[in-house]
C-alpha cells in the first residue's frame, strides 16, 4: 500500500480492493503468498480447500465468521474461550499444513519436559 | 456532450471532457509503453479505464471475487503520524480489528534499517508481544535508505558531492562501500527481528538511492534466504526506474542502471524475494487518466512477467494516487479498483 491517511488510504482500499483480514479470510490468504509466494487465485483455492469451502465463500463476511468460530481460527469479536492470537495461530499453522515462525519459536520455549 | 470530473497529480480538481479523457488515456499508455519497451493497454482495457473515470460515483469497488491481499508500508507510523496518542501494539490492532487489514507491519517511526539498528533491541519485545497477540502474518519493516550512509549523515565520502566535481571514480567507489554497510545492517535488522518471530521482513522504498540501492537490498535478501529459507521477503520499490546514480552496478549478470518493473520484478524473485512491489511516480502536472494509464501500464507488465505475488504500491504520489497525505476517496478507489483488475494483482 503506501503512505497516507488511515481512513484516505488504509481504510478506502481495504473497502475497495481488500479480502478483509480476520473478518473473512484474507490473514490465511496472505500468509500463503507471504511464505509460499503464491499467485492470488492459487492462494484462495488452496485456503478454501482446507476450509471446505468455496472460493467465493472465503471473502464473505456471514460465511466466514461462521467457519472461523466453528475451527476456532480467532475472530474479530472474541468470545471467552475462543482462540486468540498464537492460540489462533497454532490451529491455524496446523489447518493450513504452514510453518508459523512464531508458533515454532513459541514451541521451543515451552518444550522444556511438557 | 457531458464533463468528467477528475484531478491533475498534485490533486486539484479538475474537469474534462470526455474527449480529453480519453486522449489522455492513450497519452498515459503510450508514455509508459514507449519508456519501458513493453505493450500499451488494450482498447478494451482504456475503454473499462475510460468508464471507471466516467462513473459519477464518489467511490468505486472491485467486482466480488476479485478482492486481493493488503500489506502495508509500516503500519504503526501511520497511526502515530495521525496523532492517535495509543502504543505501536495498539496501533496493530487497530489495523487488525478495525481496519480489515490482511497483514500487520511492525516499524520504527524513523522508518530506514540503519535508524532501527542501534534500538532493535527495544522493537524485539513489542514484536514479541505483539505475535502473542494478533492473528494475520506480522512484518517488520523498514527501508534500505542508502542516503543515510553519505557525509554527513554517515561514513561514506557523498557520492552526490563528488560526482558533480567529475570524481566519477570516487563517487563510484563510495557508492560500493555504502553497500556493504546498508547490507550488513539490514541482515542484522532482519535476522534479529526473524528470530524474534517476525513472519516476513519488508525492504520498502528500495531504490531510492538508486542502482546502488537497489543492488544492497538484492544481496541483503540474497543472504538472508540462504540463511533464513522459509522467511517471508516482501521488497517494495520507489521508483518505476532504476536511477544509474552509479551506473555499473549489476545483479546476476544485469546491469541495474535503467531498469522497469518487469525486469526490476525478475532480479527480486531471483534473489528470493517472496511479493514484490512495484512503485509507478505519479507526474504532478498530468491528469489521473493519464498518470492511471501509465500507471497501469508499467504495472500490467511486471504483473505478467512475474512468478511471485505483486502488491503493487498505490500510497500517496503512487500508482495513480495523486500526492496529497489526505488522498481524495474519488481517486484513490479508482486507482485501487483499476490496478487489481485490470493488472491481475495479487495484492496492494
Amino acid at each position: 500500500m503506501g503512505v497516507g491517511d488511515p481512513y484516505g488510504m488504509h481504510a478506502a482500499h481495504a473497502i475497495v480492493s481488500g479480502m478483509g483480514g480476520i473478518r473473512t479470510a484474507g490473514d490465511l490468504v496472505a500468509r500463503l503468498q507471504l511464505n509460499r509466494a503464491m499467485k492470488i487465485d492459487t492462494a484462495k483455492k488452496y485456503v478454501a480447500d482446507k476450509l471446505r469451502v468455496s472460493v467465493a465463500d472465503i471473502a464473505d463476511e456471514v460465511k466466514m465468521r461462521e467457519v472461523r468460530e466453528d475451527m476456532d481460527l480467532g475472530t474479530l469479536n472474541e468470545c471467552p474461550g475462543v482462540a486468540k492470537g498464537i492460540d489462533a495461530k497454532f490451529r491455524i499453522a496446523k489447518l493450513l499444513d504452514l510453518e508459523i515462525n512464531c508458533v515454532n519459536i513459541f514451541k521451543q520455549k515451552v518444550s522444556f519436559g511438557f | 456532450m457531458g464533463k468528467i470530473h477528475t484531478r491533475i497529480g498534485s490533486g486539484i480538481r479538475i474537469e474534462m471532457t470526455e474527449a480529453e479523457v480519453k486522449r489522455d488515456l492513450e497519452a498515459g499508455t503510450e508514455d509508459a509503453a514507449g519508456r519501458a519497451k513493453i505493450p500499451p493497454l488494450t482498447e478494451d482495457e482504456l475503454h473499462y479505464l475510460f468508464e471507471i473515470h466516467e462513473r459519477p460515483d464518489r467511490v468505486v469497488g472491485v467486482e466480488r471475487g476479485k478482492e486481493v491481499c493488503l500489506t502495508y508500508d509500516s503500519c504503526t507510523t501511520k497511526i502515530k503520524r495521525a496523532h492517535v496518542s495509543i502504543s505501536k501494539i495498539q496501533s496493530l490492532q487497530i489495523f487488525e480489528r478495525a481496519l480489515g487489514a490482511d497483514t500487520l507491519e511492525l516499524a520504527h517511526i524513523d522508518y530506514s534499517y540503519k535508524p532501527v539498528k542501534p534500538i532493535v533491541v527495544f522493537e524485539q519485545p513489542i514484536m514479541e508481544q505483539a505475535l502473542l497477540m494478533t492473528i494475520p502474518p506480522l512484518f517488520y519493516g523498514a527501508m534500505p535508505n542508502l542516503g543515510l550512509y553519505s557525509q554527513p549523515d554517515g561514513p561514506c565520502p557523498n557520492p552526490m558531492d563528488l560526482l558533480p566535481q567529475g570524481k566519477i571514480a570516487e563517487g563510484r567507489a563510495s557508492f560500493e562501500e555504502a553497500i556493504e554497510y546498508a547490507v550488513k545492517d539490514m541482515l542484522y535488522v532482519g535476522s534479529e527481528m526473524y528470530e524474534t518471530g517476525a513472519d516476513g521482513i519488508n525492504f520498502d522504498t528500495t531504490g531510492a538511492a538508486g542502482d546502488a540501492e537497489f543492488l544492497a537490498a538484492l544481496k541483503a535478501v540474497e543472504i538472508l534466504k540462504k540463511k533464513y529459507p522459509e522467511m517471508g521477503i516482501e521488497m517494495g520499490m520507489a521508483s518505476e526506474f532504476i536511477l544509474g546514480l552509479h551506473g555499473e552496478l549489476e545483479y546476476d549478470g544485469v546491469r541495474l542502471a535503467g531498469l522497469y518493473p518487469h525486469d526490476q520484478v525478475r532480479l527480486a524473485q531471483k534473489a528470493g524475494v517472496t511479493i514484490f512491489g512495484p512503485a509507478i511516480n505519479i507526474v504532478t502536472n498530468k491528469s489521473l487518466p493519464f498518470n492511471l494509464a501509465r500507471s497501469l501500464t508499467y504495472t500490467k507488465a511486471c504483473s505478467e512477467t512475474s512468478e511471485i505475488p505483486v502488491h503493487a504500491n498505490l500510497g500517496m504520489g503512487v500508482g495513480g494516487v495523486p500526492i496529497v497525505i489526505s488522498p481524495p476517496v474519488d481517486a484513490l478507489t479508482r486507482a485501487s479498483k483499476a490496478h487489481v483488475e485490470i493488472c491481475r494483482l495479487d495484492g496492494l
